[in-house]
Parts: C-alpha cells; structure tokens; sequence
C-alpha cells in the first residue's frame, strides 16, 4: 500500500530525514517510536504533502502511484489521513461546516454525489457516540478552545468519519487521559480492516497495549534504525533509545 | 475634474430654470446654498486629509452625461436577479434617476414608502424639517448631490408602526452609449418607536462607465430600530460614491451594513450623529476585492453626549491589485462620559500587490468611557490551509473557507435569512468556489 524508498527531506537547508526506507501493507499496524526531534511529525507531513519541505532524494508510492506530485488534497481523496500531533484550531468553521465539505469533495473526487443532509447528521451522530463525544462539538469552531484531549478525539471523529485507508497517527495519544486512550483505542480499533492500514506515532507502549502494532521501528535522526515486533516497544519502554544509539559491532 | 464641475454648474442652471415656480422654496434655498459650497470646494483632492489615500481623478475624467435625455425602459426579467428572492417586500425602483412605478410596490397606507419627489410635493413639513439636516456641509460631495437633489426614495414609519415587510431600495443606470452620472437622493425616517429593515442597492445596467453620487439621510426618533444594508456589488465599470448620514435620538438602535464587493470604484462616506443618550449603533461591514478594485470607506461616530453604544467591524479580503481603505473615526466628546465605543478593522491580502490603508482615528475628550480599536493586516494561515487540504479540500475551497470564516462575523447582525443567504451567494461567487456554506 505506502512504499517509502530511501526518502530524503529538508527544510531550509537542513536535512531532517536521511534515507528513509519504509513498506506498509493493507491490513497492518506499524507503531513508529523515537526520541523527540528525530522527524518523526516530519516524515508524517511529508506522507501527507507538507509543501515546506523539500525532498531531495528518494521517493513515496502509495498503491503504486507516485505521491510527490500530488497535492495534500489529492493524498486525501486517494485515502491518506493524517491525525495532527498538534491539530489546528479555524475560528469561524464549525466541525459540521468543515465535515460536511470534506467529506463532499472526497466523494466528488469520487465521482459521487453529495452526501444529503440528514444521512450526513445520521453518521455523524453514530461516530461521535462510539468516540464518547458531546453533539455540541458539532457546531463550535473547528479546535478552537478544544482541550487537548479534545482536539485528539476530534481528529480521530474525522478519521472516522472519513474512513481512509491509512491513517496516520501522529501521537494522538499524548495528552489523553486513561479513559480517553481506551476510547481512541477503541476507535481506532473499530476502523482496522484487512484493506485499510495504521502507522501510529507514540512515545508510550500504553497505547501499544490497546492497538496492538504488527511491526515497530525506531527512527532516529532521520533514519529508521531498528526495526521489530512488538516486543521491542517494551524494550524501549525498559531502556530508552540510548542502547541503540551505539554503533552496531 | 474641471470640465466636469464646470458641466455640473451649468446644468444646475438649466435645472433651476426648470423649477419655474418652486424656486424659492426652502427646500430649493438649501440646494442653492449646496450648490455655492459645491462651488467653492470644488471635487476633493488626494490634498484633503480625508481623501488623501483615494484619488477620484480616474473616476472624473469621463464626459458623463447628466440627465439621460432618453428613457430606457427595463424588464423586470432583466433585474430580477437584483432584487432578495423569496421575499415579499416593499420596493422603489428607480431606472436612470426616475422613479419606475410598474416595477415598484409602495404604500401610504400605515406608513409611507414612496418617492422623494412626491415628499417635496406632499410632505412640505418634512422636507423642511428634514432635507439637509443630516448630512454635514463640510462634505463637497454630498453637497453637490443636495444641490441637485429631486428624486430617490422616501421612507416614513410612523411612530410604534413597524414596517411588516423589508424595503428595497434600487437604482438602476441603463445603457445610453455613454458614460452617466446618476445622484440619488434619499430620506429615510423612523418616528417614535418605529422600526424598518431597509436594503439598498445601486446596478449599472450599461457597458460603460457609470458613476453615482447618492446622498441618503437617515433620522431615527426615540426608541426607533432600524437595520440597514447597503449592497454595493455592481459590474467593474461603475463607481459608486455613498454619502449616508445618520442622526439618532435617545435609546434608538441602528444597524448599517455594508457588503463591499464588485464595482470599479466604491467610496463610502458613512456618519453617525449621535443627539441624545442611551442610543446604539452598529457599524459592520465585509468589503472582498480583487483586480483593480478600490474601496474606501470612510466612518465617523460622533458620540455627543453620555451613555451611547458604538460598534464598527470591518472585515476586508484583497486580492491581485486591489486596494482597500478603512478610515473610522470615533469622536467622543467632552460631555459624553460612559460612552462605550467599540472599533475593529481586519484585513486579508491576497497577494503582494493587494494593499490596504487602515486608519482607526480616535478622539476621546472624556475621561469615563470604554473605547476600543484594534486594525490587522494579515495573510492566510497556511498551517490552516494544509489541515484543510489533508481532509481533502481542494486549496481554493480551503481558502474560501478560511477567507469566509475570518469575514463572516460582518454578517452577525443579518437577521433577514433572504438577504442573508443572497450576501452568503454574492461572497461564494466572489470567491470562486461554490460552497453551501450554512448547514
Ligand atoms: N519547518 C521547520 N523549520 C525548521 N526546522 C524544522 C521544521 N520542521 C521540523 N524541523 C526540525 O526538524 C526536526 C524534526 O522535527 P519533528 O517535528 O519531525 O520531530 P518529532 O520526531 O516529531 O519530535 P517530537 O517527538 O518532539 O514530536 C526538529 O529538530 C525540528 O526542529
Ligand atoms: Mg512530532
């Protein structure tokens, strides 16, 4: 599904990935981990098309198309979904305003009509009660004056109303309370299907404990430096990346 | 500019002559003495303080004609799309400065929508009262309109009426195979504890330069409540200068609303004269401009005396080479402790050549008040833009959303859902996107 070959990225001179190599099939969890600043939000915005870095080596291929030439929009009327680590707050667009025309230009890129009304109210009903949320989310500004946690859930509301096939999580586990993880755990859980994929972005293994990751990979300076099952988030989680950091004998 | 006042004095000559007997009326003594500070002003200059940012040389260089000799007459098929749809309302309809009564619905029945003219015949008490008594001589502009003032609407509610439908006012300019000028000239009044929703709107029907000069003076008594909306979406080759006064008496509410969005050229001189306490006013305004667009609006609140309320909020989007003006200035005077004046101008360019001058002008000369201003100029955020996009948004849709989220609280005090939804189309389509906004 995402094929990432040997990707190379920087901004403003300085280069923050340096030869990424990653491969993700329909179906799969892969959890990246990784000590702060070691790109991983960067490798993220660049899956979603982040114009303000430049790629200077390497290549994306998502179901065998080339991504780079393709706009974010575009990314995201192919099935790519990115869930902010920090999400951005728009006075002045309610969550349904926002909703409503998001979900109507994927489906034109479709080629399919409008969702009407009532059916779009009906789904998101449905998926604000599986994420625990309040109606009255529905007609405030898009994350402004959103608590953390809210705004985590928020991006999760829209994956699951946008249905992709990969979603992208870039620590939206940060900031959620205990009850909050297993409700964004259910979610995500409920949206795991053998066609669509999840890369998850964590610092915690307690997220790990409720969706549970196929592969996982440390990146570090731009690199993806180990590579593994499950078992090594626990690892991590025991002795932090230090042990990693020290050249292979 | 000097062929044209020269023309216009000339012209007021031919139209005194045509008075014949109506001469010496008070009414005419005041155009008169309009016409001789007119004269003695002259067309401002980019010299004037208050037209130093707008210059409207380009505008007077044409050889407009006055007086359209020949009527054009006008299908209501043909203008239909300019008028609120869906809405039963009252109507003055006025093609090249003549009233046009097929096309128009009036009533004298518990209150008076109907003519200028037929004011200065019928209501001589309010004309003399009235006529002249808003607007401030100090403006040249709307001098040179009294000076020629004959004809535009007039609107009376009478004391606790309030009007059972909306009003609108428009002015239609046809094609005569040359450039026209066009001065209407309207007087609106709310007696006691009246109250009216009145829309205004100026469209050139013609390919060529059009250009009006149009004065409107607005009294609103004790207690009365008035909301007023002026829509200035005409096609790029007309200009539009406006010149709308306003006096308020004690605990009167009114509401102005300017929606900036076509013309070549749009110059608003807007005042609020506040006479008597506890009055508010809100002043809103969303002006979206692109090309060579320029649009300058003018403002003053004039806070005479305690206890008033005033709200201006000005929103502005500039796109390629447009320019926008914002000029507002608050005058609060001595005597008007607790006064509570509010001020906002935010702006959006579009492009490094899009521009906006934005001048807040506060003079407070008491000491118990709570006034605010704030003016920005800024960009898109583009951190915005990229989470839109991410959803699947394509960049000009995102950026019409954006653009109508930071502008759309100069909606706020929109009650009418016709005019709100026909300014909420008028705002898609200047935007390029076709986007069902509210939901
Ligand atoms: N637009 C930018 N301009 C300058 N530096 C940037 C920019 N974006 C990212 N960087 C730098 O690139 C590095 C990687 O940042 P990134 O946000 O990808 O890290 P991260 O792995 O997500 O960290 P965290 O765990 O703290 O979220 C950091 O050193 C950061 O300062
Ligand atoms: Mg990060």
């Amino acid at each position: 599904m995402l094929k990432i070959n040997n990707l190379h990225a920087s901004v403003e001179g300085t280069e923050i990935l340096r030869g990424v190599n990653l491969e993700v099939k329909p179906g799969e969890v892969h959890a990246i981990m990784g000590p702060n600043g070691s790109g991983k939000s960067t490798l993220s915005s660049v899956i979603a098309g982040r114009e303000d870095y430049e790629i200077t080596q390497g290549n994306i291929q998502f179901e065998k198309e080339d991504l780079l030439d393709l706009g974010p929009d575009e990314r995201a009327q192919k099935g790519i979904f990115l869930s902010f680590q920090y999400p951005v707050e728009i006075p002045g667009v309610t969550v349904t305003n926002f909703l409503k025309t998001s979900i109507n230009e994927l489906r034109k890129a479709r080629g399919e009509e409008p969702l009407p009304a009532n059916k779009l109210l009906k789904k998101m009903r449905e998926k604000m009660g599986l994420l625990d949320m309040d109606k009255s989310f529905l007609s405030r500004s898009l994350n402004e004056g959103f608590s953390g946690g809210e705004k985590k859930r928020n991006e999760i509301f829209q994956m699951a109303m946008l249905e992709p096939k990969l979603g992208i999580l870039d620590e939206t586990d940060s900031g959620l309370d205990i009850d909050a993880l297993r409700v964004v755990a259910k979610g995500v859980n409920t949206l795991r299907t053998k066609d669509n994929a999840i890369i998850l972005i964590t610092h915690y293994q307690r997220l790990l404990d409720h969706i549970e990751p196929d592969y996982v990979h440390v990146l570090s300076q731009g690199k993806i430096v180990k590579s593994g099952n499950k078992e090594l988030a626990l690892e991590l989680e025991e002795h932090g990346y230090d042990w990693l950091k020290e050249p292979a004998v | 500019m000097e062929a044209l006042k020269d023309k216009l004095e000339s012209s007021f000559i031919v139209f005194e002559n045509e008075l014949n007997g109506h001469a010496q009326t008070p009414v005419h003594q005041k155009r008169r003495a309009a016409m001789q500070r007119f004269e003695d002003m002259g067309f401002p200059t980019k010299r004037d303080e208050e037209w130093k940012y707008t210059s409207l040389k380009p505008i007077l260089k044409h050889d407009y004609r006055l007086f359209p000799n020949e009527e054009n007459s006008v299908d209501f098929s043909q203008i239909k799309k300019y008028f609120l749809n869906d809405v039963d309302a009252y109507k003055l309809v006025f093609i090249d400065g003549v009233y046009s009564s097929w096309l128009s619905e009036t009533t004298h029945e518990r209150f008076d929508v109907c003519t200028f003219s037929s004011m200065l015949n019928k209501f001589s008490d309010v004309a003399n009262e009235y006529f002249g008594q808003a607007l401030p001589e100090y403006e040249a502009l709307s001098s040179l309109n009294t000076a020629f003032a004959r004809e535009g609407a007039f609107i009376r509610i009478k004391k606790s009426q309030a009007a059972d439908k909306p009003i609108q006012v428009l002015f239609f300019t046809t094609e005569h195979g040359q450039e026209v000028m066009t001065q209407p000239r309207n007087l609106i009044l709310l007696e006691e504890n009246a109250e009216a929703t009145i829309t205004e709107r100026h469209q050139s029907l013609s390919d060529k330069p059009v250009l009006t000069n149009s004065a409107t003076e607005i009294f609103v008594e004790r207690h009365a409540r008035l909301c007023y909306h002026k829509i200035q979406n005409d096609n790029g080759q007309a200009s539009l200068i406006d010149n709308t006064s306003i006096r308020q008496k004690g605990e009167s509410s009114v509401t102005l609303g300017t929606y900036s969005f076509g013309n070549r050229f749009i110059r608003n001189n807007l005042n609020f004269f506040l006479d008597e306490e506890h009055c508010e006013s809100h002043l809103d305004g969303i002006t979206i401009g692109d090309d060579q667009q320029l649009i300058d609006h003018h403002t003053l609140v004039d806070h005479k005396v305690p206890h008033c309320y005033s709200n201006e909020l000005y929103k502005g989007i500039y796109d390629d080479k447009a320019h926008g003006v914002f000029n507002g200035k608050v005058m609060v005077h001595p005597h008007a402790q607790k006064t509570n004046a509010f001020q906002q101008n935010n702006n959006v360019l579009l492009t490094d050549k899009a521009s906006v001058d934005t001048k807040p002008q506060l003079e407070i000369y008491a000491d118990d008040v709570a006034c605010s201003h704030g003016c920005t100029i800024g960009q898109l955020d583009d951190q915005a833009l990229f989470y839109l996009m991410t959803r699947g948004i394509a960049r000009r849709e995102a950026q019409a959303l954006l653009l109508y989220a930071f502008a759309n609280d100069g909606l706020r005090n929109v009650k009418l859902p016709e005019l709100r939804k026909k300014l909420n189309r008028m705002i898609a389509k200047k935007l390029n996107v076709n986007l069902d906004f509210e939901l």
